[in-house]
């Protein structure tokens, strides 16, 4: 290639992603030269060059994981957001390399299970013809920047956190001095104060809002965490400027890299720093760092937070009219739509105008899954009412972030057809799952069945109704990837001599009145624990007050109470 | 042990004290042990090991006489030396010879470089054409270094030196 490619574009893109960085020249060579520098990798891996300990990091930093049965191929969605484009590369690479179908995850990521590893370099040129990759959504780096889901059109927002999520994406990818850090780095940025991207539970969580004069400002979360040792992060900014963000990230990872444990997998996050240091000694680090360091090397001038900005395509809203009339009359048409409506929306900011959560939730489906049909079909929803923009949610839903209120019954019609129609948002079968024992070499236990069982249980859209807000998360480990510290109702899969059984957690948050979910009592069956949550669930009916969420009912009534539902049946 | 520099062999002029040995004359690397008994001769240049978890700061005093610190790789995994090696150009304005030794991969050189590192001891039996090519096949990188390389007009973006 000659240098002459290497122009940038001066001029700004005609068309921009709405939701979403465009993608310059520049950002395309250093996609294609990474992806031959992993063509290269896997050739010298089947000639045996490298053996599969030196391959292990380099292909996880290209986003593949040797699973149970098959390669998985993680490929990267920057702040859950995707343009109609990338959501059909998705689909090709799900028909064409994969079993026709792709699995959302709790990081706003897409994963395929069934890769072979010789269809790698392939599937990643796919991915680069739609600007996208599968860098550092796994190994020991910093991950995948995860945002809120509603960004951009919540009407709770008080700051679009994408265009700081994607200029921490652009500093952290391939980042020189911490691409082998102690373990995975996750870090959620959001600009609500209601917090959708669970900020207290990341290895750094940012919440952003505008001070006086408007300029962002971000209170800093470090070493919160789920998995073995479930963790709230502790603040250590309330007021971080915009221009210091990225240098004080990297005085936090510096810290991180010089101290972080190396000997035992199982305490090497941040977050066993975090405790380990204590909060003020960890601050103190962290500060003697961002102070000696050279900080106008990493200062956000407000013209560089621009210039990234101007490549983010802003949707075009119509003017209100009769929109929210409209739709009005049609939820008093049409009941089942009325209560899809009340469910699976989200206010917008702009009048006229409505964010829809397409369930992948189906009544006894597996969560997360999209086949490659409904992957192109969504697609197709984006664009023609949505800016041609789609989002994944950390509880493996996808959104339309900007729908017009009049057109909402076409596209809740078109869902319905597709079996992306169901109305169970928040709701008990709205589950999140981890891949577990079918596919996850870690796991005690599978995951997907009983998460199907738990669908299926609880099909009745009335039941559900009637039951209300009620979470439950489903890890197949104690690494927690289904999050089920953070669920009304968490289960884990463990190992009890040999057979799959399935402990309870109750009482977990992870929004704003974040909490770790309390131990039930002993492991028991799949079968048992489906009985049990029946049961749990039957006595929050019986004992709730007015409108009390299951978790509040839990929280007044404590966990005694409700563990003798379970282990002391009457 | 192969030396490369810019991704070419180089003669090595340097060597590393023997255990129990007078330190001599000539240019000699020493472990942090010995750095008093380096820093006490009269000729020859100095170079130190510097352990991996050991804080640069440790070098801070003797910094203006040492010519070369050695870092090293327990394992390629083992991404401390990254940070030892930004740190002592950025806090320590060190501007001597920094030298990776160790568990190293090719797939890693851009990534040294980019903290500072000079030169690398590779493996009797490496592949240098590996080493060579990793070098030359990247052309921008998505954050600033210590390198402080040429902004590409707008972003964090840097273009890597050819
Ligand atoms: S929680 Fe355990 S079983 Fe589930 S994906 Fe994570 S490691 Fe695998």
């Amino acid at each position: 290639m000659s240098a002459d490619i290497l122009i940038r574009d001066d001029v700004l893109p005609a068309v921009r992603s709405v939701g979403t960085y465009t993608y310059d020249q520049i950002d395309r060579v250093f996609l294609r030269e990474r992806i031959e520098q992993f063509k290269d990798q896997v050739a010298r891996r089947i000639s045996g060059e490298l053996t599969e300990d030196e391959f292990k990091p380099l292909r996880l930093m290209n986003g593949l994981y040797l699973q149970l049965h098959a390669y998985m191929l993680r490929v990267a969605v920057p702040y859950g957001t995707l343009t109609a484009r990338q959501v059909r590369a998705l689909a090709r690479i799900a028909r064409e390399f994969d079993r026709g179908y792709g699995h959302f995850t709790t990081r706003q990521n897409i994963q395929f299970n069934w890769i072979r590893l010789e269809d790698t370099p392939a599937a990643l040129e796919v991915l680069a013809e739609a600007d996208m990759h599968a860098i550092q959504t796994s190994g020991n780096c910093i991950r995948n920047v995860t945002s809120d889901e509603f960004a951009g059109a919540s009407a709770d927002e008080l700051l679009d956190p994408r265009v700081h999520a994607e200029i921490l994406r652009q500093w952290s990818t391939l980042h020189p001095e911490f691409t082998f850090l102690p373990r995975k780095f996750k870090i959620a940025i959001s600009g609500s104060p209601q917090d959708r991207v669970a900020a207290r539970f990341h290895d750094i969580g940012l919440i952003a809002r505008p001070d006086v004069n408007g300029r962002p400002l971000f209170e800093v979360f470090v070493g919160g965490g789920l998995g073995r040792t479930p963790i709230v992060g502790t603040k250590l900014r309330d007021d971080l400027p915009e221009e210091d963000l990225v240098a004080y990230l990297e005085a936090i990872l510096r810290v991180y890299n010089e101290f972080g444990r190396r000997d035992n997998i199982y305490k090497a996050r941040i977050k066993i720093l975090v405790q380990a240091l204590g909060a003020d000694e960890f601050r103190q680090r962290v500060d003697t760092e961002f102070v000696a360091m050279d900080r106008a090397r990493y200062r956000l001038e407000p013209a560089l937070v621009q210039a990234i900005r101007n490549r983010f395509g802003v949707p075009a809203f119509e003017p209100e009219g009769n929109a929210s009339a409209l739709l009005m009359e049609m939820r008093q048409k049409d009941r089942a739509f009325d209560a899809w409506v009340r469910t699976n929306t989200h206010a917008h900011r702009a009048p006229g105008y409505i964010s829809v959560v397409v369930s992948l939730k189906p009544a006894g489906g597996i969560p997360g899954d999209a086949t490659s049909d409904q992957l192109d079909m969504l697609a197709n929803l984006a664009e023609r009412f949505s800016f041609s923009e789609l989002r994944v949610t950390h509880l493996q839903n996808v959104v339309l972030g900007h729908v017009r209120q009049d057109r909402l019954y076409e596209v809740w019609q078109a869902l319905s057809e597709a079996g992306m129609g169901t109305a169970n948002i928040g709701f008990i079968t709205d589950i999140v799952a981890c891949p577990g024992l079918d596919y996850c070499a870690l796991a005690n236990a599978r995951a997907i069945p009983i998460a199907q069982k738990l669908s299926s249980r609880f099909a009745d859209l009335e039941l559900q109704r009637e039951i209300g807000s009620l979470r439950i998360n489903i890890s197949g480990c104690i690494n927690a990837c289904g999050h089920h510290h953070a669920a009304h109702i968490g289960i884990l899969g463990v190992d009890k001599r040999g057979e799959e059984a399935f402990q309870l957690t109750l009482g977990g948050s992870g929004e704003e009145d974040a909490s770790i979910g309390q131990i039930l009592g002993p492991a028991m069956s799949e079968d048992d624990a489906v009985d049990a949550v029946a049961r749990l669930v039957d006595f929050y009916l019986v004992r709730r007050n007015d409108e009390e969420r299951f978790l509040d009912a839990y929280r007044r009534l404590g966990t005694a109470a409700f563990k003798d539902v379970v282990y002391a049946p009457a | 042990m192969p030396l490369l520099e810019n991704g070419h062999l180089i003669t090595d002029t340097w060597h590393y004290a023997v255990d129990g040995e007078a330190l001599g004359a000539g240019p000699v690397i020493v472990p942090l042990s010995r750095l008093s008994e380096g820093l006490g001769r009269i000729t020859g240049a100095l170079g130190v090991v510097l352990p991996v978890d050991q804080n640069v700061s440790a070098l801070r005093d003797s910094l203006p006489k040492i010519s070369l610190v050695v870092i090293g790789f327990p394992i390629f995994r083992d991404g401390r030396p990254f940070s030892q090696a930004r740190a002592l150009r950025e806090h320590l304005h060190f501007t001597g010879e920094i030298r990776a030794s160790g568990h190293i991969l090719p797939d890693q050189y851009e990534f040294l470089i980019r903290c500072g590192v000079t030169t690398v001891e590779v493996a009797e039996e490496t592949d240098l054409s590996a080493w060579e090519r990793a070098l030359h096949q990247f052309r921008v990188a998505m954050q600033p270094s210590v390198m402080n390389e040429k902004p590409t007009g707008f972003g964090l973006r840097r273009f890597l030196p050819a």
